[in-house]
């Protein structure tokens, strides 16, 4: 298991590598790194001093070195709109992104799951057939349009909740969350519910077709001649069997949440990492979109890398140390 | 208590398919006593699997049993509803399937999926189950049968999981077990030894047992009585010994000629000319009549009725007349 | 003795000749909702190409729109005698037509993206699939590499590399989406790769450029193209979603997105149809291009009888 996750942290290591070089050759060496990083606005002597400091008249491996070490400090240069250092600017916002994230994941599973249990195991009936065609609004809607007409729905037309912005913060270890507030949940629950939507189509389909596979399984046959109660052969063989691939897609979805999360913050007026991103590319601040990419690049890696080990865990039939194919 | 534990009449089971509904099975008849074992025989695509599904009813759409009684120590499994027919099976009436490899829930634990078994029919604590179940491992001759308990399908190899399935199986002392060709997925060897085995436990438990399998070596071995199958139906049934000694039906004749230890070293093995029908396509009349040496004019025209001759049955117009085939 | 299956003279027909229900409905279901779809896209199509002819009028000649119009409810009066049958926006600019022109450009990049998207994929994983070795190990990590991100942050990020304009957003978008067709097409030709046609051809020297396109490309293309078919709803979507948030095609030239992006800001005081109506004109065509591409799918996947 050790050497799994040693062989595993090896590949994320690369991974990140090549984003830092994709990222550092789009920014630095494309077009003029000048434009790109220093601010409209900089004096000549300022322009000369950043010039200077990020090395851009050295050869450009060098400068990439800099860069590189430069990214393990955590400085990723300064933003331009708001002028404090880039990272902290989104390690700001990341509670408030996170918040929407982890809500969104719990409604999947919470709806999704059961939803697509039911669908699978009353597939040939009308609810089955009713509740697969529904999902597939879920997924082809643009997202900005379901929140779009979750807002009208509750907040303009039934008045029920607000329409954008964050709610009340309660500081846990240091942390502002809204999850302790009724204020909070409140303005929470609509972003929430637009972000998961399409995570909640795509978890049913899988959990549904994994029903359904499961049932033709001849352990499922077997399980029926040992008379073993339907409830129970739903329960222990065929819910065991397919939490897998959805426990592996659930982990997987993380990472996409935190990058749709963009589209559903700038829809809410959600102050996380997106709606961030999002004002960065257009104000063309480009350092905090530079960091942005790299931030998000390490969460994904981290999620993957514990994804793998959980499904390990889950299927005693994977061997850890299979031959890499 | 009677003598006779399962009489099956005229059990038919078709395959809905968009041109029509096929019978895999077409008319089964055969009784079974207490403690005696049936040999069922026959080809792929005889039908030999579907019945043994179909006594308990465990077969799934498309398929669908259309027709028969199938009564079980008085009562007719056919006219119970689903529930009545779960408290039956694992319980009186147990299965082992061909591939147990596919048959054990691969992420369940063996432990787990034995005392399921015990568990779902009566009130036993996890304590007496876990007992019982190590207890029918040992039984089936599995070593450290107590660490076996918290092992994964997997970790098995095909002998040792067939193995199970028979403690599996036992587990309820159930009155009947329908084994349909547990040991073709298995080397020779290892056959063998689950050969013994099963003989054992019904020996001891007087069970009663259907051994499915389309190896008539097996049978002869193991069974006190053989129901030879053919396109959906029986063709001959009777005492292994008088049915392998003095075949009566000429399809059970071929089988015993083509059997490898029968045939000289050297000489060209024997085989039945033509190949099986298949569902869609079985001729009328008598089903094998396209590849029998004997058919006559009849044969085409009516599939034949049962003749009884004492203890042994059979459908022919043209039976093989009473000398003994060299075995 | 070679066994052959000896005609029977006669075989006994089935049970039942009434199949079972389920199979003549499941059937039957399958033909109104293509047709309806098929439908449903052709006039959208023809919607899109007339537009320019049609719409009451051009919302883009800053010349036509009067601002003292801007607003205005679904169906009220045009000054010259006609209606905003949807209502104008707060420029004054006639919905009807400002969605005319949205459909066109939404579906212009649709196909462009996906023309492109699948030209460039299908190469590269035909490449691959040919060449092998080092080159199909580079070209598939690549692939893998893009794959792994989530396309809305590719997209994002490379928009903002690039600024703004319609050319831009089809490259992005073509940049995110490639790779997809590369995989497919690789792993189709991986398995034609081995078939006697192929070999045939190279026996007979055919240069391998050769035998790729005009050999290999024409039996790989299934797969391909029914993909193709459910992308175009998503490139459209995702076009419309880097629209609304700001970074997709210039003012000048509204998609369907920008249109509902512009008309975010009065939903909440109930101008509802600045914002709905584009919306609704784009889900109409996600869910018909969608709906034809999933009975595609069905229709051609070999599991389906």
């Amino acid at each position: 298991m050790a050497l799994f996750i040693l062989r595993r942290l090896i590949q994320s290591l690369f991974v990140l590598i090549a984003v830092s070089v994709v990222v550092f050759f789009a920014v630095y060496a494309v077009g003029d790194p000048i434009e790109l990083l220093v601010s409209p606005e900089a004096s000549m002597a300022d322009r000369q001093a950043m010039i200077a400091r990020l090395g851009l008249d050295l050869p450009v491996w060098q400068q990439y070195m800099s860069f590189l070490w430069r990214a393990l400090h955590g400085d990723l240069g300064n933003s331009f709109v708001h002028g404090i250092p880039a990272i902290s600017l989104i390690v700001q916002r990341i509670p408030a992104t996170f918040e929407l994230v982890v809500v969104a994941i719990f409604l999947t599973c919470a709806i999704g799951i059961p939803l697509g249990l039911v669908a699978g195991l009353y597939r040939d009936e009308p609810l089955g057939r009713g509740i697969m065609a529904t999902s597939i609004l879920g997924f082809s809607l643009p997202g900005f349009w379901q929140g779009m007409m979750l807002i009208l729905l509750f907040a303009v037309w039934l008045g029920l909740l607000p329409a954008s912005g964050r709610g009340e913060t309660v500081n846990v270890l240091g942390v502002p969350l809204s999850f302790f507030t009724a204020d909070g949940w409140s303005h929470m629950i609509l972003p929430a519910i637009n972000l998961a939507l399409a995570n909640i189509a795509l978890v049913l389909r899988l959990t549904a077709s994994g029903v359904v596979e499961a049932r033709s399984q001849d352990y499922v046959k077997f399980a029926r001649a040992k008379g073993v109660k339907p409830g129970r052969i739903v329960r222990r063989h065929i819910l065991r069997n397919i939490l897998i691939p959805v426990v592996t897609v659930v982990g997987m979805e993380f990472g996409s949440l935190i990058a749709y999360s963009t589209i559903t913050e700038s829809v809410f007026a959600w102050p996380g990492m997106g709606k961030l991103l999002i004002d960065s590319v257009y104000q063309l601040d480009r350092p905090v979109v530079v960091a942005y990419v790299m931030l998000v690049t390490l969460i994904f890696v981290l999620i993957n890398l514990v994804v793998d080990v959980l499904y390990a865990v889950l299927d005693p039939r994977v061997q850890l140390l299979a031959p890499a194919n | 208590m009677t003598e006779e534990l399962l009489k099956v009449r005229g059990l038919r089971t078709a395959f809905h398919t968009e041109a029509g509904a096929w019978p895999a099975v077409d008319g089964v008849d055969f009784t079974l006593r207490r403690g005696e074992i049936l040999g069922l025989v026959g080809e792929s695509g005889s039908g030999k699997s579907v019945t043994g599904f179909s006594l308990v009813g465990l077969i799934d759409a498309p398929g669908e049993v259309v027709a028969g009684e199938v009564i079980f120590d008085g009562t007719d499994l056919r006219q119970l509803d689903e529930e009545g027919l779960r408290q039956l099976r694992g319980n009186r009436i147990a299965m082992i399937f061909q591939d147990p490899l596919m048959t054990l829930n691969p992420v369940l634990r063996i432990g787990e999926q034995m005392m399921e078994a015990i568990q779902t029919h009566a009130k036993v604590s996890n304590a007496e189950a876990r007992t019982r179940c190590r207890e029918a491992l040992e039984k089936v001759g599995i070593a450290s049968a107590e660490s076996r308990l918290d092992s994964y399908p997997h970790e098995f190899s095909g002998g040792m999981r067939q193995r199970v399935a028979i403690a599996i199986a036992m587990l309820n002392n159930p009155d009947l077990i329908i084994a349909d060709e547990p040991t073709t997925a298995l080397d020779v060897t290892i056959q063998g030894q689950i050969l013994y085995r099963m003989q054992e436990v019904c020996r001891t438990l007087n069970t009663a047992l259907i051994w499915i399998t389309h190896d008539l070596g097996v049978v002869a071995e193991l069974a006190d009585r053989v129901a030879v199958m053919y396109a959906g139906r029986i063709v001959e049934t009777g005492p292994v010994s008088e049915i392998l000694s003095a075949p009566r039906h000429p399809y059970t004749q071929g089988l015993l000629q083509s059997m490898p230890g029968i045939a000289q070293p050297g000489a060209r093995l024997q085989q039945i000319k033509g190949m099986a029908p298949s569902l869609t396509k079985r001729p009328s009349g008598c089903a094998f009549r396209p590849r029998c040496p004997n058919a006559i004019a009849r044969c085409a025209e009516q599939a034949p009725d049962i003749t009884t001759e004492g203890s042994r049955s059979y459908r022919c117009y043209v039976p093989i007349a009473r000398e003994s085939v060299p075995v | 003795m070679t066994p052959t299956d000896p005609e029977p003279t006669g075989t006994i027909g089935p049970l039942t000749d009434t199949p079972r229900r389920v199979a003549i409905l499941k059937k039957l279901r399958r033909r109104p909702t293509v047709r309806g779809s098929v439908i449903a896209l052709l006039i959208l199509i023809v919607v899109v190409m007339v537009a320019p002819y049609f719409a009451p009028q051009n919302p883009y000649d800053l010349a036509n729109l009067n601002l003292l119009d801007g607003r205005l409810a679904p169906r009220s009066p045009m000054m010259d005698g006609g209606t905003y049958w949807l209502g104008t926006d707060d420029q004054g600019r006639d919905m009807l037509s400002a969605i005319l022109y949205g459909l066109r450009i939404s579906v212009m990049v649709g196909l462009t993206t996906v023309a492109l998207a699948t030209t460039i994929g299908s190469l590269v994983g035909l490449v691959a699939a040919y060449v092998g070795g080092f080159v199909d190990a580079m070209l598939m990590r690549l692939v893998d590499f893009i794959l792994g991100f989530p396309t809305i942050l590719v997209a994002l990020v490379l928009l903002s590399m690039l600024g703004r304009g319609i050319d831009k957003v089809i490259l992005a978008l073509v940049i995110v989406q490639w790779a997809h067709y590369a995989r497919i097409m690789r792993s189709r030709a991986l398995q034609e790769r081995h078939k006697e046609y192929v070999e045939a051809a190279a026996n007979l020297g055919f240069p391998a450029w050769r035998i790729m396109l005009f050999h290999l490309l024409p039996n790989c293309l299934g797969p391909v193209m029914v993909f193709a078919t459910i992308q175009i709803a998503a490139a459209i979507v995702l076009e419309a979603t880097l629209s609304f948030l700001g970074v997709g095609v210039p003012v000048t030239e509204p998609s369907l997105g920008l249109l509902i992006a512009n008309g975010f800001q009065y939903l909440l005081s109930g101008d509802y149809w600045i914002s709905m109506f584009p919306g609704l004109a784009l889900l109409l065509l996600i869910l018909t291009i969608n709906i034809l591409g999933d009975r595609l799918r069905e229709s051609l996947d070999p599991r389906h009888a």
